[in-house]
C-alpha cells in the first residue's frame, strides 16, 4: 500500500531490490556454508526446510495472490510419504524424496483444481477444508500411527553411497536441495511464465482478454507450490526422521503465511528471512510452552495491522523514501 | 434387538441425536459466521476461540467462590451465565472489533482472516497458558437433568434443550434481519455504506454492534456446549474449520442457508458415524467440494457479484 502512494518509478523499486536481496541472499548462503561450526545442525536444517516451505507458499501467496490457508497438507502428505517409504521399501533417501514430491505436487493439482474455482475467501475457506480432510486421513489410517506418526525413519545413504546418518552430512545434504530449491522457485517467478503469473495476479480480466488461460496458470503456481512444499515436508520427517500429526496441522498452514508475511510476499529475500525469524523465535520460545502461540498471535496481528509489507518490503519502502528524499 | 440396515435401531438414534446435538451448535455458530461476513466481509476466524471463551466464563462465573474464596461473591449457575457471559463475550467482541477489526475494513478480504487467525492464536494460547490442554468439568444444571426412556433410546432432556433453544435462537435471529426495520438498515448498509450513512444511520457503530452479536452468539454457543463437552482451550480449534465449511456450504453470507446447513450436516456426520465411522470427521469437507463443484454458490447463495 505504501509503496503506491510513492511517486517514483515502479523500475527503480526492482533496480535497487534485485541489488540488495541477491547480496543479502548471498551472504545468508556464505552464513548456511560455515553455519554448522557455530549452531546446532538440526536448529540450522529446521530452519532450512522451513525457507524452502515459506518460499514454495510465497509462490502461491505473493505471486499468485491467492490465499492457500492449507499448505500443511502438501508438506505433510510428503512428510508422510517419504517416512513410509524410506522405512518400508528398499530405496535411497532421494528416491523417497522424488516420491513424495510427486504425492503432493498431484493432490496438489486435485485440490488446486477444486479451489481455484472460487476466489478470494473462498480459496481460502476450500483449500483450508480439503488440507482438513489430509489431516483425519492420517490421523485415523493405521500405517500412520495416530499421535505417535511414523518414528525412527532411517535417514539411508544419498545415491546409495554416502550415508546420512551423521548431522552434519545431512545438514549440507538439506542445504544443497534447499538452496536448489529456492534458486528453481526464483528461475519459476523470473520467466515468462513468472511475469503472466503476476499478471494475472495483477489484473486477470486483463489477462484473460489478452488470450491467457488465467485458471490453468493459477493452477501450475499452486501444483509447483505443492511439490517444492512437498520437498520441504520430505527433507523434514528425512532429518527428524519423524512425520507427524503437526506436519498436517492447520496451525503449521497459519505459521507458514506468517513467515511469508513477516519476510515480505513476492520477494526471494522475504520468505527466507520470515522462516529464520519465526523458527529461531520457536526454537527460544520453546521452553515457554504455549507463550509461543501468544507470541506468534501478537506477530501476525502487527504484521497485518501495521507492517504489510514485510520486513523486505518496509526496507525496501524506507531507502526508497530516503533516497526520493536526497534527490530533492 | 431391532435391526434397522442391519445396524440396532439404538446405535442409529443414539447417533441421530449427537448429530442433532453438534447440528445445533454448528448452526449457532455458522449462523454467527455467516452474519458477520455478509454485513462486514470479515471471515472470522476467531469464532471458534470466542465460542470457548463462552464456556470459559460460564465456568468462571460457576467456580467464583472456589476462585476468588475472600470475595464473598455469589457462584452464578447455569442461568445466569446463559445470560451474562453472553454479554461479557459480546464486550469483548466489541474491544477486538474497535482495537483490530475495523483497521482491515478497507483492505482486501484476506487481511481479516489473517488478522483474526492472529487474534485466535493471542486468545487460544493465554487460556493455554493457564489451563494446558486438561478440560474443565461442568455439570448440566438441575432442572435438566436426567431423560425420557423412549423404548428405542432415552431422551436426555439437557439435548432436547439446547436443539429447541438452538432452533429459537436462529429464527429469531433470522427474522430480526430479515424481517425488522433494523435488519433492513443493516442489509442496506452492506449494499451500499455510503449512501445509508448519508441518510444519517451511524454505519460504524452498526458495524461494530453486528460483530459483537456475531461474537456474543458464539459466546452463547459455548455456554449451551459447557455441560456437553469438556471446556477446554482447544474445544473451539478445529470446530472453526467445520463451521467455515458449513458456512461456505450454505452460501457464503445467507443466513438461513448456514442455519439450515448446520442442521443437516449435523445430521449427515452423525449417520456416517454408524455407517462408515472413520469417514464422519471428513464427510463435511468431501460434501463441501462435492457442492463447490455441482453449485459454486452454495445451497442458498446468491449468485457472486
Amino acid at each position: 500500500m505504501t509503496a503506491t502512494t510513492l511517486t517514483t518509478d515502479p523500475t527503480s523499486t526492482l533496480a535497487t531490490r534485485i541489488g540488495w536481496e541477491k547480496i543479502a541472499l548471498l551472504v545468508l548462503l556464505l552464513l548456511a556454508l560455515i553455519g554448522p561450526a557455530f549452531v546446532y545442525p538440526l536448529f540450522l536444517v529446521r530452519i532450512l526446510t522451513f525457507v524452502l516451505f515459506a518460499s514454495a507458499y510465497n509462490l502461491i501467496f505473493g505471486y499468485a495472490g491467492l490465499l492457500g490457508f492449507g499448505h500443511a497438507a502438501f508438506f505433510g502428505l510428503a512428510s508422510y510419504t517419504v517416512a513410509q517409504s524410506a522405512k518400508t521399501l528398499p530405496i535411497t533417501p532421494e528416491i523417497s524424496l522424488i516420491l513424495g514430491v510427486m504425492v503432493s505436487a498431484a493432490i496438489g493439482s486435485v485440490f488446486g483444481w477444486l479451489a481455484i474455482k472460487r476466489q478470494g475467501l473462498y480459496f481460502a475457506m476450500i483449500t483450508l477444508s480439503l488440507a482438513q480432510i489430509v489431516f483425519f486421513f492420517f490421523a485415523q489410517v493405521g500405517w500412520a500411527h495416530g499421535e505417535d506418526g511414523i518414528q525412527s525413519v532411517p535417514r539411508g545413504y544419498f545415491l546409495g553411497l554416502l550415508s546420512l546418518s551423521d548431522n552434519t552430512v545431512m545438514y549440507y545434504f538439506v542445504l544443497c536441495v534447499s538452496v536448489l530449491g529456492v534458486w528453481f522457485l526464483w528461475r519459476v517467478v523470473e520467466s515468462p511464465y513468472g511475469e503472466i503469473l503476476k499478471a494475472v495476479r495483477d489484473n486477470e480480466p486483463r489477462a484473460i482478454s489478452l488470450g491467457y488461460n488465467a485458471n490453468r496458470i493459477k493452477l501450475t503456481a499452486f501444483t509447483i507450490s505443492a511439490g517444492v512444499a512437498g520437498l520441504a515436508g520430505g527433507l523434514n520427517a528425512l532429518s527428524f526422521q519423524l512425520a507427524s500429526l503437526s506436519d498436517v496441522h492447520y496451525l503449521l498452514s497459519a505459521e507458514v503465511i506468517l513467515m511469508v508475511l513477516i519476510g515480505g510476499a513476492a520477494t526471494t529475500l522475504g520468505p527466507v528471512l520470515g522462516a529464520i525469524v519465526l523458527v529461531t523465535m520457536q526454537n527460544y520460545l520453546a521452553s515457554l510452552g504455549a507463550w509461543v502461540l501468544i507470541v506468534q498471535g501478537v506477530i501476525f496481528v502487527l504484521c497485518v495491522l501495521g507492517m504489510r509489507n514485510g520486513i523486505v518490503g518496509t526496507i525496501e519502502n524506507w531507502t526508497l523514501r530516503q533516497l526520493t528524499r536526497s534527490e530533492g | 434387538m431391532t435391526l434397522i440396515f442391519g445396524v440396532p435401531i439404538q446405535a442409529l438414534t443414539g447417533q441421530l441425536m449427537i448429530g442433532l446435538i453438534n447440528g445445533a451448535f454448528y448452526a449457532l455458530l455458522s449462523l454467527g459466521v455467516a452474519i458477520i461476513f455478509g454485513m462486514l466481509r470479515i471471515a472470522n476466524f476467531a469464532h471458534g476461540a470466542q465460542y470457548m471463551l463462552g464456556a470459559f466464563v460460564a465456568w468462571f462465573l460457576l467456580s467464583i467462590p472456589t476462585l476468588f474464596p475472600n470475595s464473598g461473591l455469589p457462584s452464578i449457575g447455569y442461568w445466569g451465565a446463559l445470560v451474562v457471559a453472553p454479554i461479557i463475550v459480546f464486550g469483548v467482541g466489541i474491544l477486538m472489533e474497535v482495537l483490530f477489526i475495523r483497521r482491515v475494513y478497507r483492505l482486501d478480504h484476506a487481511y481479516g482472516l489473517l488478522l483474526t487467525i492472529g487474534l485466535t492464536m493471542i486468545l487460544e494460547g493465554i487460556f493455554r497458558v493457564q489451563f494446558g490442554s486438561s478440560g474443565q468439568p461442568y455439570q448440566i444444571p438441575e432442572l435438566l437433568r436426567g431423560g425420557q426412556n423412549l423404548g428405542f433410546m432415552v431422551l436426555p432432556y439437557y439435548r432436547v434443550w439446547v436443539i429447541l433453544v438452538s432452533l429459537v435462537v436462529c429464527f429469531a435471529t433470522w427474522f430480526m434481519i430479515e424481517r425488522t426495520k433494523f435488519g433492513s438498515y443493516l442489509r442496506a448498509a452492506t449494499e451500499n455504506p455510503e449512501l445509508v450513512q448519508a441518510f444519517g444511520v451511524n454505519v460504524p457503530l452498526m458495524l461494530m454492534l453486528t460483530y459483537g452479536f456475531g461474537v456474543g452468539l458464539a459466546g452463547f454457543a459455548g455456554v449451551m456446549a459447557a455441560p456437553i463437552y469438556q471446556v477446554s482451550p482447544a474445544m473451539g480449534q478445529n470446530l472453526i474449520i467445520i463451521i467455515f465449511a458449513v458456512v461456505v456450504i450454505g452460501g457464503m453470507g445467507s443466513i438461513l442457508g448456514s442455519i439450515i446447513s448446520g442442521f443437516l450436516l449435523g445430521i449427515i456426520e452423525g449417520l456416517t458415524k454408524v455407517f462408515r465411522p472413520e469417514a464422519s470427521t471428513t464427510i463435511i469437507f468431501v460434501i463441501m467440494a462435492v457442492v463447490l463443484l455441482v453449485r459454486p454458490r452454495g445451497l442458498l447463495g446468491k449468485v457472486a457479484k
